[in-house]
């Protein structure tokens, strides 16, 4: 593993050396088409002006997650790249689609915005924009020209089994509760 | 080649991977076309019949007729669909199977090159990640239909497919705990060195598992519920005619082609044979020994989809109460105690 992340870097390193003299190194690139595609793909989920059909929505979901996984992939952190299609591109929005396939559209097409939706959009909204502000204010920009994460299969491994373990075993009985009780509401006759 | 060596690390590398693509996507693409031929061959000895023989010897034309007449027929759009995704979906179900072939080690090396297009560390979470996007094209094929039984057919099969991913993904846990990395590469290397090596033989309840499981996600008899014609009428593909149709169609055989390709990198040794050292990666200069560990890992992948063919026609298709049952009931629970048990072992052994 270290010796694929060494190779990986150097290939990097060199590929902008090469670049920079004309222009942006091809990562750089790449990280803003990935941003403007999350972007415009969150705000497509959310408020498509030309449909609002909710199969529609799920489906630019999948698109933001892919170009998220892509955000992941310019940082190194393949193995959370693979994890975010696979778990979410993969199981969580399928699921999303069968129960929005399965429920009645027509309703939900014609359904007028609330006031209370739109005063919790707005309250989420402004709390993620600051903690977005605050997270650019008290960080200082371009301090660090190769921002890489801790991605390695193996040295996440090692982490999440020794120091954050406890956090860990904590997610994974939330997990096993939600999956009971999902069971325990499935079952028609409770006895 | 002089003005090849002047080139910087990058085009040299941005042209052997355009390369690789090309030539793993035409390898893929030209079994496709042949599996389809093999299989109305393989179908017709079974049955006791000749199967295709009118264009070329043996009907080995065949599969060009089939494309110009899937081409030429009528492309009919029924009124009722939903446009985009009907559009969308037949493309959709082609993709993912294409991408996964990406991260396939097919060979060792042909001279310098590392034969695999992207040597990924987390090479089968990549893997499982593209598969399980695939359930994508099948649930908009239906959905875009808008009507009942392609929809049913759709919801029926992506059920399908969601179930058994997660006892091919518990199967392959095993896998990976006996060989310590998620690279396919290394999976390939951990298995030189004699048959007794080959991961089939280490881990056999993984590879029964993985090899149910790929019948499910290919959508092969017998677990073909998704185009179970006397109950839902063809399932999720009824509206589509002509290429659409098509795309359809050689996606299963594509899907069948990547997922054999899987089954042989996992579990049959990749490009090893443990035979006259051909289960070392091939030096700079044995271009023969490279070419070599290509054809052979061509052979065992295609050893595999003749056997998905063969299967086919002689067994039934499975019920939709037994698919799920078998999926949830057998082959989850046996792919955790597998877990289990190879973790236990492997604990054992460290230990003494």
């Amino acid at each position: 593993m270290e010796e694929e992340g060494g190779r990986g870097r150097g290939a990097g390193k060199f590929s902008g050396q090469n670049l920079k003299q004309r222009n942006m190194p091809p990562t750089d690139i790449l990280f803003y088409v990935f941003a403007a595609l999350t972007l415009l793909c969150g705000v497509l989920v959310v408020a498509n002006p030309f449909s609002r059909n909710p199969v529609t929505s799920a489906m630019f979901l999948v698109l933001t997650v892919a170009s998220m996984a892509g955000l992941f992939v310019l940082l190194r952190a393949f193995f959370l790249a693979a994890i975010q299609i696979l778990v979410y591109a993969g199981a969580v929005i399928v699921l999303f689609l069968f129960v929005i396939m399965l429920l009645d559209l027509r309703a939900e097409e014609r359904r007028k915005v609330k006031r209370f939706g739109l005063v919790g959009a707005l309250l989420s909204v402004g709390a993620i924009t600051a903690i977005f502000f605050k997270c650019l204010s008290s960080s200082a920009l371009g301090a660090d020209p190769s921002p890489t994460m801790e991605g390695g299969t193996i040295a996440l491994g090692k982490l999440l089994f020794t120091r954050y373990l406890l956090p860990f075993e904590i997610v994974s009985v939330l997990l096993l509760v939600a999956m009971v009780g999902v069971v325990l509401l499935s079952k028609k006759d409770l006895k | 080649m002089t003005w090849f060596d002047h080139l910087s690390p990058l085009p040299q590398f941005l042209i052997f991977s355009a390369l690789k693509i090309l030539g793993v996507f035409s390898v893929l693409m030209f079994i496709v076309a042949y599996a389809v031929w093999v299989e109305r061959k393989v179908s017709a000895a079974i049955q006791d019949r000749l199967g295709p023989n009118r264009f070329g010897p043996f009907g080995l034309l065949q599969p060009i007729a089939d494309a110009v007449k899937s081409f030429l027929k009528e492309d009919f759009t029924p009124a009722h669909v939903r446009k985009v995704y009907y559009w969308l979906a037949p493309a959709i179900v082609m993709i993912p199977s294409i991408l996964v072939a990406a991260v396939i080690p097919f060979g060792s090396y042909l001279g310098r090159q590392k034969m695999v297009i992207a040597d990924l560390d987390v090479g089968i979470l990549y893997t499982f990640g593209i598969v399980s996007l695939g359930v994508y094209g099948i649930v908009l094929a239906g959905y875009a239909a808008n009507s009942k039984y392609p929809f049913l057919g759709g919801i029926r099969s992506s059920a399908q497919l969601i179930s058994y991913e997660i006892a091919m993904g518990l199967s392959v846990v095993a896998v990976f705990l006996l060989v310590g990395d998620l690279n396919l590469s290394r999976v390939v290397l951990f298995q030189s060195g004699g048959f007794t090596h080959w991961i089939i033989f280490k881990q056999p309840v993984a590879f029964v598992i993985f090899l149910v499981a790929i019948f499910a996600e290919t959508n092969r008899t017998p677990f073909d519920l998704p185009e179970a014609e006397q109950e839902l009428a063809g399932g999720y593909n009824v509206e589509y005619s002509s290429m659409k149709f098509a795309l359809f169609f050689m996606g299963e055989y594509a899907n069948m082609a990547v997922a054999a390709a899987m089954m042989a990198t996992l579990f049959l040794g990749g490009w090893t044979l443990p035979i006259a050292g051909l289960d070392q990666p091939a030096a700079p200069g044995q271009i023969g020994v490279g070419l070599l560990h290509i054809a052979i890992f061509l052979a065992k992948m295609l050893w595999v989809v003749f056997m998905m063919i063969w299967v086919r026609w002689m067994w039934p298709r499975f019920r939709y109460d037994q698919l799920m049952d078998l999926g949830w009931r057998r082959f989850i629970p046996l792919a955790l105690a597998n877990i289990v048990v190879t973790a236990a072992v492997l604990w054992m052994r460290a230990g003494s």
